[in-house]
């Protein structure tokens, strides 16, 4: 399949301050996106995700390097026309209604006002909003305003939708909504860029990603390829055993009331507490296998541990 | 052109709801209106004094609110990151541009309206006759407070509203004394101190060229070619203000 976005080699530096200090924000930054795919980017605050999103949709010019979406320049015309974008935190006019704002956006893609009015009615109804049409922005939470952000950025039914932090200020129903909105975008065939801060979001609904550290790409593959089948530990609760018994066999030995926790780094380790547990006539009451999951590599790769 | 009205659209609607605007209007309507005791007060031709003071006003305020609105609109985009949605539209800079100046040239256009009005009602109530000569000079400076709105969005585009007000006001200011080095060029032998006045006074605005107040208000004689050359004087200074700030905006990166 074609890539949807191909960076090569971003740099971007900017001089700050009121003594101009360059400061390196990209250093490099290589990464393709296919088409049809969720990818997600991540990385710590300040490792260049917004800034590497800003040179992607040409509101900064970066130092170096090339970008691509679907094959073409990400200033030409095509390109601006095939993507949607929602922005950390957004903002809009918050004297105009949703359905004036999405008329508003409707109105920079040139279409025509059945098309324009029909596909309003959709994107309120998909986010949710529909009942909230006429309210002003002015008087939307920050979740609706997310979700308004949402319907700007299909307003032209894109092929790529980028998205900045689209979970941030959700609440858990609220962030359940976007990931199938997100994840239905993948069904129609589109492609979705997006960055975020909660890991396991990523997780259920990524099919690739790339972590960010420093304006350098650290680590980039399928998520199944990064995130291995490795058990990590097994945690096990027992009741009906004195937590003494298990000295020596659990790395972490814990207990609240009758019930004793265990954390046992050794699979074979785990056969031996099971035994012990059913001479002493006691109960599982749980065993749980720990695999490693996006946030260990996450853990890993940001601070080297 | 759709996406250009469609920013026009936007701004009109923002620029209508700013509270400076309606001050600056009740202002002008009390300083159009109060001429008419400025006139009581005065020994002569009574009409000459409110004419002259009227126009004056439609001037300044319209000057003023040029300034005011227009270095905000294009920071306030800015600041509050909005900006980031519109251009990740197919929109261009230079289209974003011309939509903020299109949509603040109306909202001045519709408050000139508003303040005429008001001047040629006070006129009439002491000529008991609509005075449409007015409307000559009205139009200039019209056409002035445009000028002075492409300047407000040229320093709005890279600089903040404070800033960006005093540097239009000294625009203004150095517009309407740079005539001094008109008389002085002709005062001067030729050689290279002429030579780099001529030049300083080509590079800087004379908006002396839009005044027509005097004119109309004494009934002087207007040469017909003076119309011509003061329009295309204030449709090519507009043009290459808002230019150099197409130029500037293109160029800039959004953080």
């Amino acid at each position: 399949m074609a890539d949807a976005i191909r960076i090569d080699s971003l740099k971007k530096s900017f001089r700050l301050g009121f003594i101009p200090k360059t400061r390196e924000i990209l250093k490099g930054i290589s990464l393709s996106v296919r088409e049809g795919e969720i990818f997600g980017y991540l990385g710590p605050n300040g490792a260049g995700k917004t800034t590497t999103i800003k040179c992607l949709l040409g509101l900064i010019f970066p130092d170096a390097g090339t970008i691509e979406v679907f094959g073409q320049s990400h200033l030409s015309a095509r390109a601006r026309q095939s993507l949607g974008f929602l922005p950390e935190n957004p903002y809009f006019y918050d004297y105009l209604t949703a359905a004036e704002f999405l008329a508003f956006t409707a109105d920079l893609f040139g279409l025509d006002r059945p098309e324009r009015d029909e596909r309003i009615a959709r994107l309120l109804k998909l986010v949710g909003l529909e009942r909230a049409a006429s309210l002003r922005l002015r008087k939307f939470s920050r979740g609706m305003l997310q979700r308004v952000g949402l319907a700007q950025a299909l307003i032209n039914d894109p092929k790529l939708v980028i998205l900045d932090e689209p979970l941030g200020g959700m609440d858990p129903l609220g962030r359940k909504e976007i990931r199938d909105i997100i994840l239905r975008f993948k069904d129609e065939g589109k492609t979705v860029f997006f960055t975020s801060h909660i890991l396991q979001d990523i997780e259920m609904i990524c099919d690739h990603v790339a972590i960010v550290v420093g304006g350098r790409v650290v680590k980039q593959g399928p998520l199944q390829d990064l995130v291995s089948e490795r058990v990590l530990f097994t945690e096990v609760t027992v009741l009906g055993v004195a937590p003494e018994a298990f000295r020596g066999l659990g790395e972490g030995v814990s207990a609240r009331g009758d019930r004793v926790f265990l954390r046992i780094l050794e699979e074979t380790r785990v056969e031996e507490v099971l035994a012990l547990v059913r001479e002493r006539r006691g109960r599982v009451v749980s065993l749980s296998p720990r695999t490693e999951t996006l946030e260990d590599i996450f853990v890993e790769t940001v601070t080297g541990k | 052109m759709k996406r250009v009205w469609a920013i026009a659209g936007i701004t009109f609607k923002e620029a209508k709801r700013d509270r400076i605007l309606y001050l600056l209007f009740f202002f002008a309507a009390l300083a159009i209106i109060a001429s008419r005791v400025l006139a009581i007060l005065t020994v002569g031709d009574r009409v000459k004094i409110i004419k002259d003071v009227g126009l004056a006003s439609i001037q300044v305020f319209g000057v003023l609110m040029a300034v005011l609105i227009g270095t905000s609109l294009v920071y306030k985009e800015i600041d509050k990151k909005t900006i980031f949605t519109l251009l990740s539209k197919p929109l261009r800079r230079a289209e974003f541009i011309l939509g903020k100046f299109l949509g603040l040239a109306l909202t001045l256009l519709v408050m000139t309206a508003g303040m005429s009005l008001i001047f040629l009602a006070v006129v009439y109530l002491h000529t008991f006759r609509i005075e449409w000569t007015m409307l000559i000079a009205i139009a200039y400076i019209v056409l002035e407070v445009l000028l002075i709105t492409a300047v407000a969005i040229l320093f709005s585009s890279f600089s903040t509203p404070i800033l960006s007000s005093i540097f239009s006001l000294a625009f203004y200011l150095i517009g309407h004394l740079s005539w001094g080095l008109e008389v002085l060029i002709k005062k001067m032998k030729a050689g290279a101190g002429r030579a780099a006045a001529q030049a300083l006074y080509t590079f800087l605005p004379d908006l002396e060229n839009f005044n027509f107040k005097t004119e109309v208000v004494h009934g002087l004689p207007i040469p017909a070619g003076i119309y011509l050359s003061s329009f295309l004087y204030g449709v090519f200074y507009t043009a290459f203000i808002l230019g150099l700030a197409i130029l500037i905006f293109r160029r800039r990166d959004f953080i």
